[in-house]
């Protein structure tokens, strides 16, 4: 990936992502856990995915669905009385299994994620039709089927409309160009 | 006149939540604001790039707040996620020099700088702490008497720690929907989340967490939410029959956006509050207050 170099520990290649230093503060006190709405989803709790970072245990941790369920509430960020992130390293821990290609078993989210990029990235406006049903064509069209009475509501209540928003010719190649640079410059991990 | 370089956000300009978008443009006209649409902004990219791909998302930001800062003015936005990524972006290039010098040199091959120097604020934010709540209360020309409100403020207009307004219990909107005579009741879920996105990929998931503040609104004597987010409004309000399906449950609850509320409240025709795009009919709000 670009000019990015694997670090000596995985722990290392954590400290270096921006929100990632603060892992070595933890104390295993837990309170990030206890505040997660969603920990018991989890296959490692947010606490315990720190705990097995440190034994540099790459692949488990970034094998693991804990980060993919994380809702990004901040709840254990503004807690954690070490000062940690820890939303910012669920977020780190994401990009760095979607590079790995570890991501896509257990989860749907990284697929959902992506669909949603992949909108962005070409009509740097998210068309919320194309994007869903790219989405649930992906992973179950049978959900799309299900999903058709909340669809044809919001329909019915003039909140889907299939016309996307558009950027000017001028700013759509301005945000490819900047996209793509972004691209080439391998991450800010 | 104030003035502000408005960023609706994408579900806020023409996605789903439109409503949300007419009502903040009519109730600032009565507060004598003026929310100058950026032109030509992008996405901010939202949870979706800043989970898988960071560089690229504090790029999205970059761009829309290169673009504002030609304006010289506060960059507001109605919508939690938004507020996040750009304040997210803005701190993220004061501490990170690294990071800085990547999103200079992908800014630069669009034709763009950006110098850190737009201040980026939620709606909620300016309508409470410019305005103020003895403007608004000056405003009101319907009775919203006894009309119980469970504020719901989400997770990212407070968290992390934004600053106007406390990370876990925050009371600014609470103060606002009573200076425009309504009764805010005790609601300890407020700054719980809904889910957010993940009602897309993992549908069980979101459920829960909304019947819960369905719940929590509802025992609490609540008539109705008001909301601070497209996202939160959304799960609330079209998720609310899955709900129902789901657990059994009888929920009747109307979720508006807060400018809708406070666009009742200042007597403003319901066209321009997009008070139709409700999926729970607000009906039973509108009744109260004749």
């Amino acid at each position: 990936m670009g000019n990015r170099r694997r670090a000596s520990s995985f722990i290392d290649e954590i400290s270096a992502i921006p929100g990632g230093e603060g892992i070595r503060l933890c104390i295993q006190c837990g309170t990030c856990t206890a505040s997660c709405p969603n920990a018991e989803r989890m296959e490692h709790t947010p606490s315990e995915l720190i705990a097995m970072a440190r034994a540099e245990m790459r692949e488990e941790v970034l094998s693991s669905n804990a980060m993919w369920y994380c809702l990004s509430c901040y709840l254990c960020t503004v807690r954690c009385p070490r000062g940690i992130k820890q939303t910012d390293l669920m977020h780190a821990l994401e990009s760095l299994a979607v590079r790995e290609g570890l991501s896509h078993s257990r989860s749907r989210t990284p697929v959902m994620y992506q669909c949603f990029n992949d909108f962005v990235y070409g009509l740097g406006s998210l068309a919320e039709v194309g994007f869903m049903s790219w989405f649930y064509l992906l992973t179950n069209p049978l959900r799309a089927l299900r999903m058709l009475p909340v669809a044809l509501n919001l329909l019915r209540h003039g909140r889907l409309s299939v016309r996307a928003r558009r950027l000017t010719p001028e700013g759509t190649s301005q945000l490819r160009a900047i996209l793509d640079k972004a691209e080439s410059l391998g991450g800010a991990l | 006149m104030k003035y502000y370089t408005y960023f609706p956000g994408c579900s806020s300009s023409e996605g789903g939540s439109k409503a949300y978008g007419l009502s903040a443009q009519a109730v600032s006209r009565v507060l004598d604001m003026k929310l100058i649409e950026l032109d030509d902004w992008n996405c901010c990219g939202s949870t979706p790039y800043s989970s898988v791909d960071e560089l690229s998302s504090f790029c999205l930001s970059a761009r829309n707040l290169s673009l504002a800062e030609k304006h010289g003015l506060d960059l507001v936005t109605p919508c939690s996620s938004c507020y996040v990524m750009l304040n997210r972006t803005n701190s993220i290039l004061k501490d990170y020099p690294r990071v800085k010098a990547n999103v200079d040199e992908a800014l630069a091959a669009g034709g763009l700088e950006y110098h850190r120097t737009v201040k980026t604020r939620h709606l909620l934010d300016v309508i409470v702490n410019d305005i103020g709540y003895d403007a608004i209360r000056a405003k009101v020309k319907r009775n919203l008497e006894g009309l119980k409100v469970a504020c719901y403020y989400g997770c990212q207009i407070v968290r992390p720690r934004l600053g106007f307004d406390h990370p876990e219990y925050p009371e600014s909107l609470d103060r606002l929907v009573a200076s425009l005579g309504a009764e805010p009741v005790p609601f300890p879920l407020k700054s719980r989340c809904c889910g957010g996105s993940i009602i897309i990929s993992e549908e069980a998931v979101a459920l829960d967490l909304i019947r819960m503040l369905l719940n929590s609104a509802l025992s609490n004597g609540a008539e109705c939410l008001v909301t601070v987010c497209p996202l939160c409004q959304t799960n609330l309000d079209a998720y609310q029959s899955r709900v129902n399906r789901k657990f059994k449950t009888s929920f009747n609850l109307p979720v508006l956006f807060f400018t809708q509320l406070m666009g009742i409240a200042f007597g403003l025709d319901d066209k321009h509050l997009g008070l139709e795009m409700s999926i729970v009919p607000v009906k039973g709000v509108l009744a109260k207050s004749p």
